[in-house]
């Protein structure tokens, strides 16, 4: 049977629920090995942490320069553990890090690379929506070891825990990986609230919130969805860059994703079209978003956000 | 020091795009320059605006370099005209259908035979939007990889950048010797509009055309084939109520109807 690796993802030392997605879609192509690049003494504590979805084995990799030196180590012990493995092909989270990660492993193991799969079949095709989610595109890498980034939250996970057999194995990390240095790492600052690629709700908000985002804040936050922005209301510096969805900003694919005050330009529906279910409140019943809502309100934000709010605490209690 | 900045031609962001025979149809939309490649652009200006200029008897030179087809110069001339010295320009029929992997092992090649310091990047083009490129080309130079910035500090004395690199993992500050490979991100700066001096001037600035033999890799085509590409049904639009007062009510019946809640 062949073998497919994962890169075991993690934010800080916490291990993401994007890797039963990962090895859900590897299972499909053969038996999944996840590699696991810890600092040194900490490689148990981050394999134990990779408990669910269809792993038979973990490979442990420790060194600090994963985190001293970023993206360059990381895929500089990639690529040798994949000419040590010869896998069938190598799932990674398609974020920042994931596809940079990528990048250089598929330059370094002379191998293809599909970022921003939304599926991967058993045949190692991916599939692909492109052009703001207005094309589905399948395909295939057709040299080397198929190297595909997969987006967080795109494939139903198995999530049974598995107990997978660990092997620490030992690589060196090139100096010519160790060019940048990191000197600090600050997590995200969101607060509670789930990070806005891999959320399962995302509520946002746009020109219409007039720069008090607190209603879509509160209705996110009953939710337990991450907040979202338009573009014009990052513009504006209402809310963080990081926080924009569209085409210049975070694509997302949430089961439900709510607009208020989002008019609904290209710009926009590019980071958001693909979401499951999308509700739409705007004042303006001709708003272009509506074309695309499953649910839509013609009325204030600020009049139906909180009146929802109550209904969904109301439920809960 | 020696900045070059990559740049793409790209279909404008608002225009419908379409694929043909597994490639993007590049001949019949609106070209513009890279959105996110103008920051890069301005970065690299700002740079060398910062440690002697890049004027004449500047201490810095700023090389725009970028693959495309011929008419790709129209992007090319807007970096020009808004204060980059000179351009080369990759164009050969050959690279049609590039994928990422060739497109940096062009630019890499081009790059390496000017010698640089600095190459200033976009994160990513607004039609393929893989955000590989850097990456890929700090890969292929053996360069410092310092990509995602939102802040950028040269110490030319020192030969050393440091940046603030934000991703959704979160704030980095990094730091690295030259020769480094740059992204920057949007919002780093506010590129400028050309003047009208810098147009006049951009028209009298050469961008010079390679084709792959003049590169000297052979970078044809992409190591990942697309099967098909089917446009997706459009969505099409569901209930709609009006706000009577009940609209918040009506909101949290239709997510607990589909067990959203």
């Amino acid at each position: 049977m062949s073998n497919v690796l994962i890169l075991a993802d993690f934010v800080g030392t916490k291990a993401t629920k994007t890797n039963a997605e990962l090895a859900t879609a590897g299972a499909r192509i053969g038996e999944v090995t996840a590699v696991v690049l810890a600092p040194v003494g900490q490689g148990s504590a981050y394999a134990g942490a990779i408990n669910r979805g269809p792993i038979a084995k973990i490979i442990v990799v420790e060194s600090d320069a994963f985190v001293a030196n970023g993206v360059a180590a990381v895929a500089d012990v990639l690529a040798q553990v994949i000419a040590s493995q010869s896998p069938a092909a190598v799932l990674i989270a398609s974020h920042a890090f994931g596809k940079e990660v990528a990048a250089r492993t598929a330059v370094k193991s002379g191998s293809g690379i599909i970022t921003d799969a939304v599926d991967v079949s058993a045949d190692i095709t991916a599939t692909q929506l492109v052009f703001g989610g207005s094309t589905t595109v399948h395909s295939k890498v057709s040299h080397g070891t198929p190297i595909i980034t997969v987006r967080p939250n795109s494939i139903d996970a198995n999530t049974t825990e598995s107990t997978p057999s660990v092997e620490t194995l030992s690589f060196t990390v090139a100096d010519s990986s160790k060019k940048a240095t990191v000197t600090s790492s600050q997590p995200p600052v969101q607060g509670s609230r789930p990070e806005l690629t891999e959320a399962n709700i995302v509520v946002s908000g746009g020109r219409g919130t007039n720069g008090d985002f607190s209603a879509v804040e509160n209705f996110a936050d009953v939710l337990g969805a991450a907040v979202g922005a338009s573009r014009a209301a990052t513009d504006a510096g209402w809310y963080p860059h990081s926080y924009q969805v569209g085409q210049t900003g975070k694509t997302v694919s949430p089961q439900l994703y709510v607009a208020n005050g989002i008019s609904g330009a290209i710009q926009h529906r590019a980071g958001m079209q693909t979401s499951k279910t999308i509700v739409v409140v705007n004042k303006d019943p001709e708003a272009p978003l509506f074309e695309i809502a499953d649910f839509g309100v013609v009325g204030d934000l600020f009049a139906v956000l909180p009146k929802a709010t109550e209904g969904i605490k109301a439920r809960k209690s | 020091m020696k900045i070059a900045v990559c740049v793409k031609q790209v279909p404008d962001s608002w225009a419908e795009k379409k694929m043909v025979n597994g490639i993007l149809d590049r001949e019949n939309v609106d070209a513009v320059l890279n959105d996110l490649d103008e920051y890069a652009v301005e970065e690299a200006l700002r740079i060398a605006e910062a440690h002697g200029g890049n004027e004449d008897g500047g201490s810095n030179t700023i090389t725009v370099i970028s693959m495309g087809p011929e008419r790709a110069t129209e992007a090319v001339r807007k970096a020009l005209s808004m204060g980059v010295n000179d351009a080369i320009l990759v164009t050969d029929p050959k690279l049609a259908g590039a994928d990422a992997l060739a497109t940096s092992a062009v630019l890499a090649a081009v790059i390496e035979k000017g010698g640089f310091d600095l190459v200033v990047c976009g994160t990513e083009s607004t039609d393929a939007r893989m955000s590989v490129v850097p990456a890929m080309l700090a890969e292929r130079l053996n360069a410092a990889q310092l990509t995602f910035a939102s802040k950028v500090e040269v110490d030319p004395a020192a030969s050393k950048v440091a940046i603030t690199r934000v991703t959704e993992a979160g704030v980095d500050e990094m730091h690295a010797q030259f020769p480094c490979v740059i992204s920057v991100v949007e919002k780093i700066n506010e590129p400028r509009y050309p003047s009208f001096k810098g147009i006049m001037a951009a028209k009298k600035k050469t961008i010079e055309t390679r084709d792959l033999a003049a590169v000297g890799v052979s970078a044809e085509g992409a190591w990942s084939l697309v099967a098909d590409a089917t446009p997706r049904p459009a969505r099409a639009a569901g209930i709609k109520v009006t706000d009577d007062g009940t609209g918040g009510e009506q909101l949290v019946a239709y997510l607990a109807e589909k067990k959203l809640i």
